[in-house]
């Protein structure tokens, strides 16, 4: 057992996946001596070398254009996007390359790749690195989708991602970077594409990935102490979608509240309420409520606490579908 | 002449009618200026170049009428193709016709172990590498998006999305710098990469990036545009100020123009540019000046927006009449062979227009297959709901 941080964990875990393959090489902006603008890949092109843990140009397109020709000749990229914002220039490759090439290739190629994002809000940053852009990456088919929310799951589902040969986007909770927590690196891990109870309770259910685990945890945590006893789901993977944890326990509570940094407008919480009410119809309680960020352009930093979900915000939602 | 200088045609739609076309000026068509690598001159006169002649020097009668053969049954294979699109049996179809040499020339100086990463109009490459043309057919008829394994070949599959390929070929290429496949000086072990692309490419994000990447990687990559000026109906004017060769000099890496048409110049060119690339000398740029004499799918009409003028000028620049010109006056092909292979070419053109008549269409549930290695729960269930769907129309027939 060691204490981490989710960076850290990233970290122990991208070592651990080069030490074990060395078809395993890192693309991304500043990843080499500087470890990252998070360093999340500190240390590591010291002990891998430049071939391994390759600094690129700055242009995104560029990044992953390259690392779907490396995995087309045998490798393993792990690409790191900067910030969530500066995806798009990247976006046609993933979209209209690696997501489709399995497919254009009746099965003949695949594309191990993994590109990992630091995702959402909270930091108090400039325009362009507070963004949730996760629904368009989990509505197109051929691409996998994840997101950690804490450092045992960052330790192992980087490790995971990396393992599994088709293309994935990892998405890391950037304010949460620096959460610490005890990792068992000898555990068996849980499964990559499952969601993961992580509170057990009876009278709701709050799901939520990423940095909104935490969150909802706390807003758990909060409304215990007036008698309501949550349970919070952590989804991890967004594409593909665990539904069998959510129906089960929405079958429980009656009650469920989806809650992310993104828009709710077309949203995963959008795909995980339709989805609950055509499995839980008769189960339900109340309607399926969703907390996310307004539908508006990520706002400047100083109104970033009144755009994103709080755990005041979540144990408001909890009230409205308490009182049906 | 200056490059790229092609007078607009200066009539509006509506007086574009015969009268017109017969009293329009005839345009200024580039010839690729001086800098360009000529071995073979339109009318099949060879020309000396101490830099490029070794290159050929070594190339058989018989290596030269199999260029010859090479350009014949692919240029069959496309008129085929495009017969066949008339005709209803493919949706859509982009024709090489006129670009044959800068493909064959390229294509056949590649290695087993180079790969090469094509548009969607590199048949005489595909040709070259031993790609079964249905296997195009098959992209352009609907049945499946190529399909091919590119590893078979080391050609990998069509790209339509312009010039996205070429990132992918760079990094390709610096996946076979990592494998230690690079200035080795084992000619059965050094590897490269060509990237095919063309003029309205050049225009791409993608493209400049590409350059970048494999200049700063000095990665073992070819560059290799098909200019052949026409960007659907865009002129080079909309895509450069300078000749495109030219820009290669500000990525950091040499650039050269050659005669597109002229299938020796570039199977010369091609050859420099791949073994720099193979000994670890990095990425070169080739400009293949050619003309695209078709439209640019069958759903294009070029009379709208070029003269048939500047067509007439290039058809004297034919990749297969030079070729023939100089293998006649040389005596290295008699009559028998050009006969032979017409016979050929016929027989080539009636295996593929059959293969294409019976390839059988795709059944509704393999579009279910192969969209994830692993399973993948949403594409499972969707399949299930899917034959069930259709099972239950099956049912209510029966009663």
């Amino acid at each position: 057992m060691s204490t981490m941080t989710i960076a850290k964990g990233i970290n122990n875990g991208l070592r651990v996946a080069m030490e074990k393959d060395s078809r395993v090489v890192l693309m991304g902006e500043d990843i080499g001596k500087l470890g990252g603008v998070f360093r999340v890949t500190d240390g590591l092109q010291k002990d891998f070398g430049e071939d391994r843990v390759i600094d690129t140009p700055l242009a995104e397109a560029g990044i992953v254009g390259t690392a779907i020709g490396m995995a087309l000749r045998g490798y393993r990229p792990v690409v790191e996007i900067q910030f969530d914002g500066f995806i798009y220039p990247a976006f046609d490759h993933i979209v209209s390359q690696v997501a489709k090439m399995r497919a254009r290739s009746l099965g003949k190629v695949k594309l191990p790749m993994v590109i990992r994002i630091p995702v959402g809000g909270g930091i108090g940053a400039v325009e362009h690195h507070s963004e949730s852009n996760e629904a368009y990456f989990a509505h197109t088919a051929g691409l996998k989708v994840v997101c950690c929310s804490n450092a045992e799951d960052a330790y192992w589902m980087i490790q995971q991602a990396i393992e599994t040969d088709d293309p994935v986007l990892f998405y890391e909770p950037k304010r949460r970077y620096w959460d610490k927590a005890e990792v068992d690196e000898t555990a068996a891990p849980r499964e990559l594409f499952k969601a993961q109870v992580c509170r057990e309770g009876t009278d709701a259910t709050l799901v939520a990935y990423g940095p909104m685990v935490k969150t909802c945890l706390q807003a758990a945590e909060a409304a215990a102490g007036e008698g309501k006893n949550l349970e919070v789901i952590d989804l991890r993977s967004l594409s593909p979608l665990d539904m069998d944890v959510i129906a089960a326990s929405v079958e429980k509570t009656g009650r469920m509240v989806v809650v992310h940094e993104a828009s709710t407008f077309l949203g995963l919480g959008a795909e995980v309420a339709a989805e609950v009410q055509q499995r839980c119809f008769y189960h339900l309680e109340a309607p399926v409520l969703r907390v996310g960020g307004y539908n508006l352009p990520y706002p400047p930093s100083k109104l970033e606490e009144e755009f994103l979900p709080d755990l005041d915000r979540v144990l408001d939602a909890v009230d409205r579908s308490l009182a049906y | 002449m200056s490059d790229n200088a092609v007078a607009s045609a200066s009539t509006s739609a509506s007086e574009h009618d015969a009268l017109a076309e017969l009293t329009a000026p005839v345009p200024e068509v580039g010839d690729g200026g001086p800098e360009m690598v000529q071995l073979l001159t339109p009318e099949g006169q060879r020309v000396e170049s101490t830099e490029y002649d070794h290159y050929v020097q070594d190339l058989t009668d018989d290596d030269l009428r199999g260029f010859y053969r090479d350009l014949v049954l692919i240029r069959r294979v496309d008129a085929e193709a495009t017969a066949l699109q008339r005709q209803g049996e493919l949706g859509i179809w982009a024709s090489l016709l006129g670009q044959e040499a800068a493909q064959v020339g390229s294509g056949r100086a590649l290695r087993p172990q180079d790969y090469a990463f094509p548009t969607y109009r590199e048949h005489g490459v595909a040709w070259c590498r031993g790609v079964n043309p249905l296997n195009l057919l098959g992209l352009f008829r609907g049945v499946n998006h190529g399909g091919w394994d590119p590893n078979e070949k080391n050609f990998h599959l069509y790209t339509i999305v312009i010039g996205a390929q070429t990132l992918h070929a760079t990094g390709y290429a610096m996946g076979i710098q990592r494998d230690g496949d690079v200035g080795t000086g084992d000619k059965d072990r050094d590897a490269a990469v060509i990237a095919y692309f063309g003029d309205g490419a050049s225009a791409q994000g993608d493209v400049n990036e590409a350059f970048v990447y494999a200049a700063v990687n000095n990665a073992p990559v070819v560059f290799f545009c098909q200019n052949n000026q026409w960007a659907i109906s865009e002129p080079n004017e909309r895509q450069t100020r300078i000749p495109l060769y030219q820009r290669a000099r500000g990525f950091g890496f040499p650039g050269v123009r050659v005669d597109g048409n002229d299938v020796l110049a570039v199977y010369a060119v091609t050859q420099q540019a791949l073994n720099a690339a193979r000994s670890g000398n990095g990425p070169t740029f080739i400009e293949a000046y050619t003309y695209r004499m078709g439209a640019h799918t069958t759903s294009d009409d070029p009379t709208k927006y070029r003269v048939s003028a500047e067509v007439e000028v290039w058809k004297h620049r034919d990749p297969i009449e030079r070729l023939k010109s100089y293998l006649v006056h040389q005596k290295k092909a008699d009559q028998d062979f050009f006969d032979a292979l017409d016979k050929e070419a016929d027989e080539l053109a009636a295996t593929v227009r059959e293969g294409c008549l019976s390839m059988p269409d795709p059944t509704g549930e393999s579009m279910f297959d192969h969209v994830y290695v692993e399973p993948h729960p949403l594409v499972e269930q969707e399949r299930r709901e899917f034959v069930d769907y259709h099972a239950g129309f099956a049912t209510e027939g029966e009663h």
